[in-house]
């Protein structure tokens, strides 16, 4: 009888002690779910839903003309700082000689467009074209399965995006993401990489790479809703994507995608 | 800002071919080979106590307690090498609280404390409880109560209680071993497990890393056994070296052989990254892979420890070669690490050039910080050393008679 009663007493105490543990918890769950709220509210107030929306980028390489106005706008639109390490999208020259050997470039990023080089003697160009790279916005990717506190994440609209506050720069997205997509912000020292401009989209706008550029070489739209530009855009074109053997399921699709791009 | 613009800048001119724009910078540094580097050496010291509490290598008995205390010396700072790495450590916290269950570096937390916790520290207090409470029982003043507090105030050390002691230490180190394979394989996952990498996208990876560990564990105890007997004016237990050199060598082979296996599956898998591997190895990593590791690191000290065995070596040599044997074996581990975690981010995801890591001085990351946490398990290893002396139980190499060993 003894024992039981001392039995009991222990069992209370573990509930008495797990209850005031719970307790302990509650105000980060309070502010958590407040801080959704205030998201919520946001984001409802920009009469946008997310659960409406599957969002996706098309790049036709062929009407590229490399004058990197995307990678200046982006730049500008999203603070990236403008040393020659940080970039949320770049253009690539690709130069491919009769010989095979191929001459890739993207001096800062082309931000500041190409200059145009000299080539030697003798060499004959049999391929020319400009590339642009983006963050893929994998519909697998790599970049959130590592990220050890979930502060990288997929929105229901597709888009990957990486919470600054959240983040604690250990740089495992960085390595874990196969296209160089991804930098260290050298002032917040967390991972950054490009938005979608969702800033931008949330308010039924493009990004501002698409916006800038002046061949229309930059398509952004829904991937699921059959009126949408990249629908158009994926029915009129063979399309590609970068390092599909990966299986990162990429979401910027690429039309005259050349077998020397990776 | 300016830091790292002035820090990156000079790179521009080491990158040869073609790199994405944001890759200039190296984002695993110095630390993060220290990381790899101090847990391996954690891994490698629990499996040597093992063999004496597991496998009964009896001969291995006078460095039990070493081995136990330097693994312990060393978890304790593996974690501050990463955590200085981190951009925000103040949110380090962040990955016990609300881990991501599909990172690989999520599960850290977890096999850290729990091998911490329920591995390491059971085991050395079941180990000394007995110690504590003589020294409890001995002490004066403060240390009295000091060791009164590590024994938990436990008293009793009838022949029963003493047994179950050796009972408990026996089941925590069989729960131990895999714990330790788990600590140091799941090292080796977070960069085997990296498919957009592919000099460290292996699946042998986390296997290669735990022999490695094993190797740079039995090195680094008989370095410190070697070192310390003569100072405490003791002698150094032939046997005890012998066996000590034998797992050695017996881990070096295997070691050796998974990397000649991984070398050799590359090579006859040819993969698209093959170029630019090759370019990687037999250009900016030859010196510290092909010389340092592989020659240095490896062939050298396993010829010398077979040549040993295979001759009659007397006991003054002998000493001298296991020595300078298990001071390569560490120097090669060390650069092990440094080509998985340095050399593996020298060439660029496009598969088109190779980039530079320039290595800094001063600063969170830069050499001095590095060479201190190389250096502090060695200084929390002489406090540990001094405040629970592993030698105390055991009667000097010496007086220990043939036919005990």
């Amino acid at each position: 009888m003894k024992t039981k009663a001392k039995n009991m007493k222990r069992r209370k105490f573990v509930q008495k002690m797990l209850l005031s543990l719970t307790a302990l918890s509650m105000p980060v769950v309070l502010t958590a779910k407040e801080k959704l709220k205030q998201l919520q509210k946001w984001i409802l107030g920009k009469d946008y839903n997310p659960f409406d929306h599957y969002w996706g980028m098309g790049i036709d390489i062929n009407k590229c003309i490399g004058c990197g106005r995307c990678a200046a706008a982006c730049k500008e639109e999203n603070d990236v700082p403008q040393a020659p390490f940080f970039f949320r999208t770049w253009v690539e020259r690709y130069r491919i000689f009769h010989d095979g050997e191929v001459r890739v470039d993207s001096p800062n990023g082309a931000v500041d467009g190409f200059e145009k080089q000299n080539i030697e003697k003798g060499k004959v160009t049999i391929r020319s074209f400009f590339v642009p790279k983006i963050c893929n916005h994998c519909d697998n990717p790599p970049c959130v399965q590592v990220c050890p506190v979930g502060a990288t994440f997929k929105t229901p609209d597709g888009v990957i995006l990486v919470d600054k506050d959240y983040c604690i720069g250990c740089r495992y997205c960085v390595q874990a993401c196969p296209y160089g997509a991804r930098f260290i912000n050298p002032i917040s020292k967390t991972a950054d990489k490009c938005t979608f401009c969702y800033h931008r989209v949330v308010q039924g706008l493009v990004p501002a790479c698409v916006e800038m550029c002046p061949t229309q070489a930059r398509v952004f739209g829904e991937i699921k809703k059959k009126a949408s530009p990249l629908v158009r855009f994926m029915r009129h074109h063979k399309i590609g994507v970068l390092k599909p053997a990966l299986n990162t399921e990429p979401k910027v699709y690429y039309a005259n995608l050349d077998m020397e791009v990776n | 800002m300016e830091e790292i613009i002035q820090h990156l800048t000079p790179l521009l001119k080491e990158i040869s071919g073609y790199i994405y724009p944001n890759e200039i910078e190296l984002h695993w540094s110095l630390l993060v080979v220290i990381y790899p580097y101090l847990t391996g050496l954690v891994a490698g010291a629990f499996i040597l106590a093992s063999l004496v509490k597991v496998f009964n290598v009896e001969a291995l008995r006078p460095v039990y307690r070493i081995a136990l205390l330097t693994a312990l010396a060393f978890m304790l700072v593996a974690p501050l090498s990463l955590l200085a790495h981190l951009g925000h450590p103040d949110r380090s916290f962040e990955i016990f609280l609300t881990p991501n269950v599909t990172s690989a570096m999520a599960m850290f937390g977890f096999v850290y404390l729990w091998y911490l916790m329920a591995v390491l520290f059971l085991e050395i207090w079941f180990d000394y409880r007995r110690d504590f409470i003589k020294w409890g029982q001995e002490g004066k003043g403060l240390k009295k109560w000091f060791y009164k507090f590590l024994s938990l105030f436990s008293k009793d050390v009838s022949p029963k209680a003493l047994a179950f002691d050796d009972k408990a230490e026996r089941v925590i180190t069989i729960l131990g071993i895999p714990s330790a394979f788990l600590l140091h394989g799941y090292v080796g996952f977070i960069f085997g497990s990296v498919k957009a990498n592919p000099f460290w996208s292996s699946v042998l990876m986390p296997i290669v890393f735990l022999f490695s560990a094993i190797v740079s564990g039995i090195a680094l105890v008989l370095l410190i056994y070697m070192i310390i007997t003569p100072f405490r004016y003791k002698q150094i237990d032939e046997k005890c070296l012998d066996t000590l050199a034998s797992f050695l060598f017996y881990a070096m082979i295997i070691d050796f052989s998974l990397e000649i296996l991984d070398f050799i599956h590359r090579i006859y898998e040819s993969e698209e990254s093959i170029h630019i591997l090759s370019q990687l190895v037999a250009g900016k990593l030859f010196f510290s892979l092909i010389i340092v590791q592989l020659i240095i690191g490896m062939i050298i000290p396993l010829a010398t420890i077979a040549a040993v065995k295979a001759f009659n070596t007397p006991a003054e040599l002998k000493r001298l070669l296991y020595f300078l044997s298990a001071l390569l074996v560490q120097v090669g581990i060390f650069f092990t690490r440094w080509n998985v975690v340095i050399g593996g981010q020298l060439f660029s995801k496009s598969f088109r050039g190779l980039t530079a890591y320039k290595m800094t001085f001063l600063g969170i990351e830069g050499l001095l910080m590095s060479i201190g946490m190389l250096v502090l398990p060695f200084l929390i290893l002489y406090v540990l050393f001094k405040l629970l002396p592993p030698w105390k139980d055991a009667p000097p190499a010496a007086e220990i008679p043939a036919e005990a060993t």
